[in-house]
């Protein structure tokens, strides 16, 4: 039995600790507050909440902010400095139209960030017991230090699909879900974690999303246009230096127009495109269905014509939050993974968080391009913690570590495990690599994970040492 | 529920939670919200097929109504496009409407059908539409042979 009195995160991989003790949770006292607390406030999420629940976001929304300072100040100068001359000299009409541009933009763009992008809520205590004693059936008993993966797959429409089992949630992920490692939640329709907007882009939000950036297309081409119009028409009376000198704030509407227009125009032709084919950011990056992959590889999803993804997509039914923020927490109920707990029997939260924090990887379907690609047999190292190296006592089969380089040498992977985990330590770090660039990650720090994750060697003894390293350096 | 909870604390004067049962979903159709039918062995003993899966495929039935994309659907998301989606500050959406007739409708078949067996049905949207969970409770004092037998089965387990 390992000492796990300094491995934090270790712990949460004995996942033996599961146990069905619990299944009688209703019998567990749970502390009485005098105050009732609302369920955001036990939230096991990164998420912040505002108005008592009513707005949920992610946690890093500094970029958010820079967005509407962005779009508030373009706007502004553009309705003080361009429509007074704009309107008396061509048409009214100018300023009406930007300004209901503008307020639908700002509400799509608060609609997509404030809301609940599809938010799976952990599983209660009864229901990852009883997954547990599923799992345990269906695989036996568990031969070495780690069980079998934990995927379970469904045929949908002719495709076979798999369901990956989410360890911090305690759930099998319904198709196209994905675990936001930035936020730690599961998320319905997972596309994309976007900081622009401060929040995951998932099932409940995409369409406000789409509305966001289509109609902040047209209003940035709108003002680019509609500037260099102004600057035109005040250069044929004035010369060209002197109306830049009259209308020096143009200057800068043209610029921050100019660099926007390429971004934003091109990310909502590439999402126009997703609808269209009913595939999010995650499936289009991965190539999950591609034809590139497989003869008979095909989206089960899609609905066979455009017109009708568009509308699904668009139009279709919203369905509604399933973690009810604002509701109260009921005392007799078992709540799932609660944030402030010691050590529970799913471990400490901090360590939960902890590993959420240091597994992005392999959780964040998005940001995993290459990861997935280069690893083909990682699906059976079964999630993330069957990777973390104190406990990896599976054989592994070679061809998944393409770029473990340290296969024998302690040293270079106590260096990858601690750089990783440097880098994990301070989560405000984290965010920024792999959510700048919704649509590619970097891959340095993908690089740098891998090595965290595959064990040093297959060699018991070997991994004896290693392990007692790799504890050592996670201090 | 608020209902829920009354009934629940009725059974709990005489009777103890033994078990829980989990129905999972059933995603061969894709996303759309469906739960497996399938008759789980803890409930042979306690409640007839017919009207297990009866309850089951109405509840199937309820939400592939609320999913359902058909012109409906549409005119209400377009309209609510069109206004900035502030309708929605006044307007019930029909996935929420029939949420609500899939609440009540749980509730009748607990007070009709289940709780008199000792068994209760807790409403899918309480556990993120993951499972439709049943309690199965024993009377207090009883010997409760199902509920022993499936708590060490679940211990041993381990």
């Amino acid at each position: 039995m390992l000492q796990l009195g300094v491995a934090e995160p270790m712990r949460e991989c004995e996942y033996s600790q599961i146990s069905t003790r619990s299944s009688t949770p209703m019998e567990t006292p749970y502390k009485k507050r005098t105050p009732k607390k609302r369920k955001w406030q036990a939230f096991p999420g990164r998420n912040k909440f505002y108005c008592n629940g009513r707005i949920m976001m992610a946690r890093q929304t500094g970029v958010f902010y820079l967005t509407l300072v962005l779009i508030l100040i373009t706007s502004g100068l553009f309705f003080t400095f361009d429509c007074p001359f704009l309107s008396v000299q061509l048409t009214p009409a100018i300023p009406v139209i930007g300004g209901v541009l503008f307020v639908f933009v700002l509400g799509t763009l608060f609609r997509t960030s404030f809301s609940d992008p599809g938010v799976l809520p952990r599983a209660t205590p009864d229901e990852a017991a009883d997954l547990e004693r599923q799992i345990d059936v269906a695989n036996g008993s568990s031969s070495g230090y780690r069980p079998p993966p934990r995927t379970k797959e469904v045929v949908i429409n002719g495709q076979t699909v798999k369901l990956k089992y989410c360890f911090t949630c305690k759930i099998f992920r319904p198709p196209r879900a994905s675990h936001c490692s930035l936020c730690d939640n599961c998320v319905e329709r997972f596309d994309h974690h976007c900081p622009w907007v401060g929040n995951c882009v998932g099932k409940r939000n995409y369409r406000f999303f789409y509305m966001f950036i289509l109609s902040l297309s047209f209003l940035t081409i709108f003002i680019f246009a509609f500037v260099i119009t102004h600057v035109i028409l005040r250069s044929h009376r004035q010369g060209f230096l002197n109306a830049l000198k009259d209308t020096p704030a143009s200057v800068l509407e043209v610029v921050v127009c100019f660099f926007s227009v390429w971004s934003i125009v091109g990310l909502s032709g590439f999402h126009t495109y997703l609808i269209s084919s009913n595939q999010t950011t995650n499936e289009d990056i991965k190539g999950s269905w591609s034809s590139k992959r497989g003869k008979d590889n095909y989206n089960p999803y899609s609905h066979g014509n455009i017109f009708t993804n568009c509308c699904a997509a668009l139009c279709g039914p919203l369905p509604p939050s399933l973690i009810d923020r604002r509701g109260f927490v009921q005392s007799d109920t078992p709540q799932p993974t609660p944030p402030t707990n010691g050590i529970t029997m799913y471990g400490s939260t901090q360590s939960q968080s902890h590993m959420a924090a240091a597994t992005p990887l392999m959780q964040s379907e998005p940001v995993i391009l290459t990861d997935e690609a280069s690893l083909p047999g990682r699906t059976s190292l079964g999630g993330p913690c069957s990777g973390a190296l104190p406990l990896g006592g599976q054989p592994t089969p070679p061809t998944s570590t393409p770029n473990l380089s340290c296969d024998n040498g302690m040293l270079p992977t106590r260096n990858d495990h601690s750089e990783a985990h440097h880098h994990f330590l301070t989560p405000e770090e984290a965010p920024s690599p792999p959510g700048m660039l919704p649509c590619g990650s970097p891959l340095g720090h993908s690089h740098t994970i891998q090595g965290f994750y595959n064990p040093a060697s297959q060699d018991s003894l070997h991994e004896d040492s290693v392990r007692g390293l790799v504890k050592l350096s996670s201090v | 529920m608020a209902t829920e909870f009354h009934n629940l604390q009725e059974l709990r004067h005489s009777a103890s939670l033994a078990n829980k049962v989990f129905l999972q979903r059933d995603y061969s159709d894709g996303t759309t919200c469906r739960f497996q039918t399938k008759f789980p062995s803890e409930l042979e003993s306690r409640i007839e097929r017919p009207l297990f899966e009866d309850t089951v495929k109405r509840l199937n039935t309820y939400y592939a109504e609320a999913e359902k994309m058909g012109g409906q659907s549409y005119l209400e998301g377009c309209l609510a496009c069109a206004t900035a989606y502030l309708i929605f500050l006044c307007m019930e959406t029909r996935y929420e409407k029939v949420l609500k007739k899939i609440g009540r409708y749980i509730q009748e078949q607990n007070e009709k059908i289940y709780a008199p067996r000792g068994l209760l049905i807790t409403d899918p949207i309480e556990r993120g539409m993951r499972v439709i969970e049943i309690s199965i409770y024993e009377d207090r004092g009883s010997s409760g042979s199902c509920s022993g037998s499936s708590s060490t089965s679940g211990s041993s387990a381990r």
